[in-house]
């Protein structure tokens, strides 16, 4: 009698707060899909970038004057230039295709340095706690009350524009994420059976930080990581476009969506195409991330 | 609500002195300023002469001191370009950056208010599906190519709006959106958890056996109340609401703080840069206090719990 009014009594709640039972890992395999799906792009992305010599149809670099602001192919275009071309006759695909070396390497490279800072920083104020933890957090809040890219405006106006510059300035902007989410997990870990037991057997601090904390933190890590690189790309272009990154005639999608604005009265697709670019690869990159989220634990909250 | 306004009051304090810390580094630390101010060529005794006009042979705390009684006051120096104070130069460009920001805010609770609440109503309805579609592709979207594909739809084909530029209600209405479609996914996502979470409530099932009609039920009861996280992540991210006005007004020329210390970064012209920093810096962190106090205000629990 006790269960089944026990039942009676979850079963509502069960109802209005979840969908329906047998709807859930249909949806989670949905959202899954797609993740796996964007996951297929990213890597054809990240490809065509690495192999970029390779799959350019032409030299990014190489001018060609008579062709200057020719259209895409389907706008009375020729087949050479698929995308068409830029205010100097450099073939527009090719240059996009070169500009996504820029993008995915400042990407990955920032967020390597803010995953390493943060988890070590949000380690050490979960664990250790009391005056360390204080000041950490105090940092943590300086930093993210800055807008991020005030932040990083600011600082390169100081260190000069470079692609090193850009990507220790995203680098150290970005760490303070990681840091908040790694602490709170690192506090709720502390006062588990397991660490107190390695504490009880005489495990070093370091030991009990790296071999036992750690291995649990990973999940939100990886997650969070996968979600910026798609912010700091976004940022990397936005830096670049301003003419404060990556510096022409390199080409990166930023400055390359700064130079084709000049043209945008006549010629559209050259900023056009380099900011589709941006768009796509952040969002396959979010939707990868997503899926991850869901596939590791569901019940994150990120 | 007084130990609680304490505790905010020192961590106000604390950030505050953190930015400026933050602010003076920017320049002293991490570049010499007499490195940028005088040309390679001058001789060294030149150098020497300037750091000590600047007072940059003293001690860094001694330096930090200056600069930070100074700034309390309103003084940032003057613009190493034009002869004026940095501060009257950043207060003037204020007043635009403000209303884009306001606008942008309205824009983007236009779109968030009524889609998030649809949403949560018809969960895993088409709307649902839609919004979350809709709030997936805005996370990714870099709003300063949104902002120049609007240029070129609204202001070059069609001819509809101008393209840059400030001062009429059509000026507004592309920088607006654009800012609005920043901020809009992230908040629809927050109006329909919390509406999810309030509908679930108890005194929700009270009102309804009540024989509350179901509109009253949602505008009146759950509405309110799922606001509260609504308000207070708006509040924290109103650095990146400010982050993304910067953005926008850069594609925009909009005539605001943003596009003021852009120009002074290429001029090197440190002393707007550093008075733009720290007085942004202060608007966020004063808005971040007063959500902090408005929530508080509103929900007990949070006082008290923090």
């Amino acid at each position: 009698m006790a269960t089944t009014a026990q039942g009676e009594r979850v079963r509502p709640v069960a109802v209005t707060s979840e969908p329906d039972p047998s709807q859930v890992p249909l949806r989670r395999l949905w959202r899954v899909k797609w993740g796996v799906a964007a996951a297929v792009i990213l890597l054809l992305i990240v490809a065509s970038a690495i192999f970029a010599p390779l799959v350019a149809p032409a030299d990014p670099l190489a001018v060609n004057i008579r062709h200057r602001l020719a259209p895409p192919v389907w706008m009375d275009g020729t087949a050479a230039h698929l995308l068409g071309t830029d205010q100097i006759g450099r073939d527009l695909l090719s240059r996009i295709i070169w500009g996504g070396r820029i993008s995915l390497l400042v990407g990955v490279a920032a967020v390597l340095v803010s995953t390493t800072i943060g988890v070590l920083l949000g380690l050490a104020a979960g664990y250790c706690g009391g005056r360390t933890d204080w000041t950490i957090m105090t940092i943590v809040n300086v930093v993210l009350t800055f807008p991020f890219v005030l932040l990083a405006l600011s600082v390169i106006a100081v260190l000069g524009p470079s692609l090193v510059n850009m990507i220790i300035v995203l680098g150290v902007a970005g760490w303070p994420i990681y840091c908040r989410v790694i602490r709170a997990e690192t506090l709720a870990m502390r006062e588990r059976e397991f660490v107190v037991a390695g504490r009880a057997l005489g495990m070093s601090h370091a030991r009990i930080v790296f071999r036992q904390i750690f291995p649990n933190v990973l999940s939100p890590m990886v997650v969070i990581a996968t979600l910026q690189v798609a912010q700091v790309i976004i940022l990397e272009s936005f830096l670049s476009f301003l003419g404060l990154g990556v510096q022409p005639p390199t080409p990166a999608w930023g400055n390359m969506l700064g130079e084709g604005r000049v043209y945008m009265l006549n010629s559209w697709w050259i900023a056009a195409f380099p900011g589709a670019a941006i768009f796509v690869t952040t969002l396959v990159i979010n939707l990868v991330g997503n899926a991850l989220r869901d596939w590791l634990d569901p019940h994150m909250k990120l | 609500m007084r130990r609680y306004l304490g505790r905010q009051l020192v961590q106000l304090v604390v950030v505050i002195v953190g930015i400026s810390i933050l602010a003076f580094s920017i320049l002293h630390v991490i570049g010499d300023p007499v490195v940028l101010m005088v040309p390679e060529t001058a001789p060294k005794e030149e150098h020497e002469r300037i750091r000590k006009v600047l007072g940059l042979d003293q001690p860094v705390w001694v330096q930090y001191w200056k600069f930070a009684s100074r700034a309390v006051r309103g003084d940032f120096g003057k613009s190493w370009y034009g002869d004026v104070p940095a501060f009257g130069l950043v207060l003037e460009r204020m007043p635009p950056t403000i209303y884009l920001t306001l606008a942008g805010l309205g824009v983007a609770m236009l779109i968030a208010l009524p889609l998030g609440t649809l949403a949560a109503l018809r969960r895993h309805s088409i709307v649902d599906n839609l919004c979350t579609t809709v709030a997936v592709a805005g996370q990714a979207m870099p709003i300063f190519w949104l902002g120049i594909m609007l240029i070129i739809v609204f202001a070059v084909r069609l001819r509809l709006l101008p393209a840059s530029g400030y001062g009429t209600w059509q000026h507004f209405l592309m920088p607006a959106f654009t800012l609005g479609a920043f901020l809009a996914p992230i908040t629809m996502r927050l109006v329909r958890s919390g509406l999810i979470e309030v509908m679930n409530m108890e005194y929700i099932k009270t009102a309804r056996a009540k024989g509350v009609g179901e509109r009253l039920v949602v505008l009146k009861h759950a509405f309110r109340n799922a606001c509260i996280p609504v308000i207070t992540v708006l509040g924290l991210q109103f650095g990146q609401l400010l982050g993304g006005a910067i953005v926008t007004e850069t594609v925009f020329a909009w005539p605001g703080v943003a596009t003021l210390t852009v120009e002074s970064i290429r001029n090197q012209d440190f002393p707007v840069v550093q008075c733009a920093v720290v007085l942004l810096a202060l608007i966020i962190v004063a808005v971040n206090f007063l959500v902090d106090m408005i929530v508080g205000l509103i929900d007990p629990r949070i006082r008290v719990g923090a």
